[in-house]
């Protein structure tokens, strides 16, 4: 159990000789050097408008065409990158930090406190999730803050679930009882013991919950409230495009396509790591 | 029908997707008819699309556009507003004003009757009075109606409203819909009966179905009292997104809708397009406004607003927003009609002037931001969530702002959370919004310095006493003179003192299949005569059973 | 038997207790009372107006009355009447919504069954092979595109430039008058983009799981001894591998409730389909508070039910699972 060195390597080895995950894991890198940047992509001001270039295809001065205000279609995309990728981010933070201590404090303390907690999943997992996201910002507000607590809020269940069940399981191991034995606190055998078991499940939840957080933000922005702007994110640059779809088709193209590629990318890459990951391990 | 009425009635909120400026002539038309006998017949069927669904047949209890229009197809008031936007008597045929201005008597029309065979007398209208008042209906028009002193109907045939003062503003909410006491008086409450899904009215269609969220059918009434409409049925499709209503009309699947100013402009332009689809263009009754908290420490002083006037670029807003299909606005109404006042004090994009202002004002530059007694010149405008052209507006007036040291931050809200917490206990800075325009120049509730309670329309806390005055003027009396004047000065105040900075008024910009001919754009618009439009008998699409 | 459906229902009741409590708390946060979408900004309306309105509603009551009012109302299925204008019963409009709803959820979930579940055996089968990868790729396309895009893009294509489709809505004008056979078809035209596209989306849940669930069996000792004893591969993969890959699938039933349905609200509203997404999404505008938690409880209700379904029919059909 600690030659953890040992499986990690292995478990790179098989994750970077399945050529789809290498791909989706290429895309998220350049999505990342995208994000950090800017400036190597593009040199325009993403929100300078330009009233007489409203709606242009693409042509050398703007390689991705105008938006609706003139803006540079490419300097938004860009700089919307961040945006997103921020979004998805910090709410997948928040749902994996909000699982992690649900499903320790379920799995360790087991009893009672243990079947309240998994009621109380049981009882957000039956909730349509988007329904509650679209309720949620409707009510508060469509601020990036808020669409980020809220995806957060409403998608920690499957962490809790996945963390509950290793730490159930290595609970009752025997260098769990030897840990104790010695001495150890809680937090040693959580930190040292029970969190790098569990980690593997963790990160494909949390790269597919990336995943899902980017997806949602274009549907809320379809709705009217997802990220508003003139902030831009993919979500909204895709939501302007598509009421001139049938003939500003590079409003609607380029964003969609990110958003595909890039959700895709991170898929490919979670269910890579889901693949490379030592069956013996995968816990259930 | 009478769609200017229609639109008095309604919310700004709903302007949201009717954005296009208006140029106060008469609107023009882009388009070519078929070569074929262009002679009035009668058949087919128009389909209409609408983002929401209407939520009743009775105008007094419902508030959104969609219902009221629907109503419109059933329902007649006692007046409407003509090509002109002048009233005009529909089931009443004449009326008149005491010279006190204290009562109006009308004389209805004695040849109509209800779509179940009934005729329609006084007493309806006496009817439609009593539950307008009525506290058990859940209505929010019945202001008006409670400053009748006394109503009465001495024949069935006259109907008279007696006033304790005069109020000009009466004449235009005797537009409300008619209702049939026959088939209503055992509901106490209106909106719980059944004519509010199944309407009878008096009016140019009869009620076929509605299948909710799906659409709403109406069929041409034969026996209407202005002649049986050319078009044999109406149907409105409900259709949520604006894309996918744009590809409808493309593939036919409905034949007129309101278009955006970049779907106007471009997607449109093609000769393919033109073959068969004849757009329209005309001055919208609505404008866009940027509005003070005037207690604001910033906004207090007259000198900022104007130099806020002078700093935005109306012209890039018209070019942008509305991509030229509008016209700067210069004070809360609509170019071209009557109460309109074209010579009140313009504010022209000029930031050094702007940047002028400000300074007297006691602001000074400090690394390209306005600071005074050590705070930045920065504040956060409201507007509300899913407007594009809002949100357009307020990205280009950042932009002109930042330019003359302002910062200004743009935060969107969901509608009904931004009236709730933000408009409704006045916690805001400023606002980027929007009013309809009705044609009574009365705008009493929005300038009146006794409106600013909490939910009362001058949330921005207007207070003049030359104004009020004014106001309570041009409202009591009948003299078309006497409220012009009026009016025309409110202009010029509201103009000087800029407690909104006026942007633009938008066009409308309909668009209708080929085949429906009879369209005649005039200031109204061009749906003010729906029933002389028809489609001549060889073009038609929809094969209706007699 | 019994005693575990019986189990199984005791269960749920506690769930749906805190199901309405939470959604009841959630609405109630939520500053923006449910009349001001029609009062508010309209110049004809004023605070007497608005009050009489108030009163109207029962919004008037502290908290804790109105939630036990809702709560005791809510075991009888009785939701209240809508806020909205028209004032209906919330039972009546969620009653007529969800028959569309739940026919393009079930066609999209046979879709998903008959497509995944072939997919996700040749893929395990084949594992690491040309067709393992490039149907990886193509369900996961699915799984990452933004619906509303792609519909647009179907839309553009079948719709206008083909006409092969009709674009959007659930019927045809002429609906009406069509004879029993016509009105199949018309719905059927109406319905195919709208389940194919759900179907399409939601293909990946069901195919990774059924692929990884079928890797997982062919490691399994009694399939080696199977293959030992000679058994031709086909039967060795069918009837042995397949039979048990297929059963944990079921349970997957359950957990796809709640996220078809909310996918449902982005379907409805491009395809204007008059479904209970977007009747939700309506009422959440309009805080037509009684409605949204009408959805709400109904929408965790099915979820719940398709979950207990799972779980008999899992139970049903694997021998090898009884539950005390």
């Amino acid at each position: 159990m600690n030659g953890s060195e040992g499986i990690w390597r292995d478990f790179l080895r098989r994750l970077l000789r399945n050529p789809l995950a290498v791909a989706g894991g290429a895309v998220i890198l350049f999505l990342f050097l995208v994000a950090a940047f800017p400036h190597l992509f593009t040199s325009q001001n993403p929100d300078r408008i330009d009233v007489a270039s409203i709606l242009r295809p693409p042509s050398a001065a703007h390689p991705l065409g105008t938006d609706d205000l003139g803006r540079d279609v490419l300097a938004r995309m860009v700089y919307g990158a961040r945006v997103s990728l921020k979004v998805g981010f910090i709410a997948v933070g928040i749902a994996t930090v909000i699982g992690l201590v649900i499903g320790l404090l379920a799995g360790f303390h087991g009893g009672r406190v243990d079947a309240v907690l998994m009621r109380f999943v049981d009882i957000m997992l039956c909730f349509p999730t988007f329904f509650l996201i679209l309720a949620a910002i409707a009510f508060l507000s469509p601020s990036i803050v808020i669409i980020m607590a809220v995806i957060g809020l409403t998608g920690w269940m499957g962490v809790a679930r996945l963390v509950r069940a290793e730490t159930l399981s290595l609970k009752e191991r025997d260098f769990v009882a030897a840990a104790r034995a010695q001495g150890a606190g809680t937090a040693r055998i959580v930190f040292r013991h029970i969190l790098p078991n569990a980690l593997a499940p963790i990160l494909v939840a949390a790269t597919l919950g990336v995943a899902g957080a980017i997806l949602t933000e274009s549907a809320l922005s379809f709705l009217g409230i997802g990220v508003q702007p003139p902030t831009p994110s993919w979500g909204n640059i895709l939501t302007t495009g598509k009421n001139y779809i049938a003939f500003a088709w590079w409003l609607s193209l380029f964003p969609g396509l990110a958003i595909l590629f890039t959700v895709l990318g991170y898929n490919l890459l979670g269910e890579g790591i889901r693949d490379a990951v030592d069956p013996r391990l995968k816990g259930r | 029908m009478n769609r200017p009425l229609r639109r008095a009635l309604s919310q700004s909120i709903v302007m949201l997707l009717l954005l296009a400026a208006c140029s106060g002539g008469k609107p023009e038309s882009a388009g070519k008819a078929a070569a074929v006998p262009d002679v009035p017949a009668y058949g087919d069927a128009v389909v209409e699309g609408s983002i929401g669904d209407i939520s009743g047949f009775l105008s007094a209890v419902t508030s959104d556009a969609a219902s009221h229009e629907a109503a419109g197809y059933v329902f007649n008031g006692l007046v409407r507003y003509d090509k002109d936007l002048k009233l005009e008597g529909v089931l009443a045929r004449s009326w008149e004003v005491s010279p006190d201005g204290k009562k109006i008597t009308f004389h209805l029309r004695r040849d109509v009757k209800w779509q179940d065979g009934a005729p329609f007398t006084s007493s309806d209208v006496m009817f439609t009075f009593q539950r307008m008042i009525d506290p058990k209906t859940p209505t929010a028009y019945g202001d008006a109606f409670k400053q009748v002193k006394r109503a009465s109907a001495p024949d069935p045939f006259t109907f008279v409203a007696e006033y304790a003062r005069p109020f000009a503003p009466a004449l235009e909410s005797w537009g409300m819909d008619i209702l049939p006491k026959h088939l209503l008086e055992k509901y106490p409450d209106i909106s719980k009966s059944p004519l509010n899904k199944k309407p009878v009215g008096t009016g140019p269609y009869r009620f076929v179905e509605w299948k909710t969220g799906e659409k709403v059918v109406f069929d041409a009434n034969p026996d209407y009292f202005e002649g049986k409409p050319y078009i044999a049925r109406v149907i409105t499709r409900i259709i949520p997104d604006q894309a996918t209503m744009f590809l409808e009309l493309l593939s036919g699947g409905v034949d007129t809708m309101d278009l955006t100013p970049p779907q106007f402009a471009r997607q449109t332009d093609t000769a393919e397009f033109g073959k068969s689809f004849n757009k329209y263009k005309y001055t919208a009754a609505a404008f866009t406004y940027l509005g003070f908290r005037l207690s604001h420490p910033f906004f207090k002083d007259k000198r900022v607003r104007q130099a806020i006037a002078y700093a935005a670029d109306k012209k890039a807003l018209v070019d942008g927003v509305l991509l030229g299909l509008g016209q700067e606005a210069t004070g809360p109404y609509k170019p071209g009609t009557w109460a309109y006042n074209p010579n009140v004090r313009k504010y022209p994009h000029d930031p050094l002037h702007a940047k002028a202002l400000l300074a007297e004002a006691g602001w000074k530059e400090k690394d390209g931001v306005l600071v005074k007694d050590g705070r930045p010149f920065e504040f956060t405008v409201l507007t509300n969530a899913g407007n594009e052209a809002r949100a357009k507006t307020a990205a280009i007036l950042q932009q002109n702002l930042a330019e003359v040291g302002i910062r200004m931050q743009i935060r969107t809200v969901e509608w009904a959370a931004f009236i709730n917490q933000f408009i409704d206990k006045r916690d805001f800075e400023a606002v980027i919004l929007g009013w309809t325009i009705s044609p009574d120049p009365d705008q009493y509730v929005i300038w009146h310095s006794s409106m600013t309670g909490p939910k009362e329309l001058n949330f921005v806390g207007f207070a003049n006493s030359e104004v009020d005055k004014l106001l309570e003027d041009g409202r009591s009396t009948f003299d078309l003179e006497k409220r012009k004047k009026a009016y025309f000065r409110i202009q010029e105040i509201l103009a000087e003192e800029q407690p909104y900075v006026f942007l633009y008024v938008p066009d409308a910009l309909p668009v209708v299949q080929n085949r429906i001919h009879g369209i005649r754009p005039a200031v109204a618009g061009i749906t003010y005569n729906f029933i002389k439009w028809y489609v001549p008998k060889a073009l038609q699409k929809y094969r209706l059973e007699p | 038997m019994l005693r575990y459906v019986v189990r199984r229902l005791m269960w749920a009741v506690p769930i749906l207790v805190g199901i309405s409590l939470i959604s009841f708390l959630m609405i109630h946060m939520a500053p923006g009372g449910p009349i001001s979408v029609g009062t508010d900004l309209n110049p004809k309306a004023t605070a007497e107006t608005r009050a009489r309105l108030e009163a109207y509603y029962g919004l008037d009551q502290p908290i804790h009355v109105q939630y036990w009012r809702w709560l005791s109302r809510m075991a009888r299925l009785d939701f209240g009447a809508s806020f909205s204008p028209d004032g209906r019963p919330v039972a009546e409009k969620i009653r007529e919504r969800i028959p569309i709803t739940l026919t393009i959820n079930v066609l999209s979930m046979g879709l998903i069954f008959l497509v995944a579940i072939p997919l996700g055996v040749y893929s395990a089968v084949r594992k690491g092979s040309l067709f393992d990868r490039i149907s990886t790729v193509t369900v996961f396309t699915g799984f990452s595109i933004p619906t509303f895009w792609l519909a647009l893009l179907l839309m553009i294509l079948f719709g206008v430039k083909l006409r092969w489709l009709p674009i959007s809505g659930i019927a045809s004008l002429d609906y009406g008058s069509l004879g029993a056979m016509g009105k199949l078809a018309d719905r059927a035209r109406h319905l195919l983009l709208p389940v194919l596209l759900a179907g399409f989306t939601g293909l990946a849940g069901m195919s990774r799981y059924m692929r990884s669930n079928m890797l997982e069996v062919i490691r399994q000792d009694y399939i080696a001894s199977a293959r030992a004893k000679g058994l031709p591969e086909r039967k060795v993969v069918f009837r042995h591998a397949m039979r048990n890959a297929v059963l944990p699938v079921i349970t997957i039933l359950g957990l796809s409730v709640p996220d078809l349905l909310g996918g449902s609200v982005i379907f409805e509203t491009i395809f204007s389909i008059p479904g209970m997404g977007q009747l939700f999404y309506q009422g959440v505008m309009s805080r037509d508070y009684p409605l949204i938690m009408g959805i709400l409880t109904i929408g965790a209700f099915l979820t719940l039910i398709g979950n207990l379904l799972a779980d008999v029919g899992y139970a049903l059909a694997d021998p090898r699972i009884r539950p005390e």
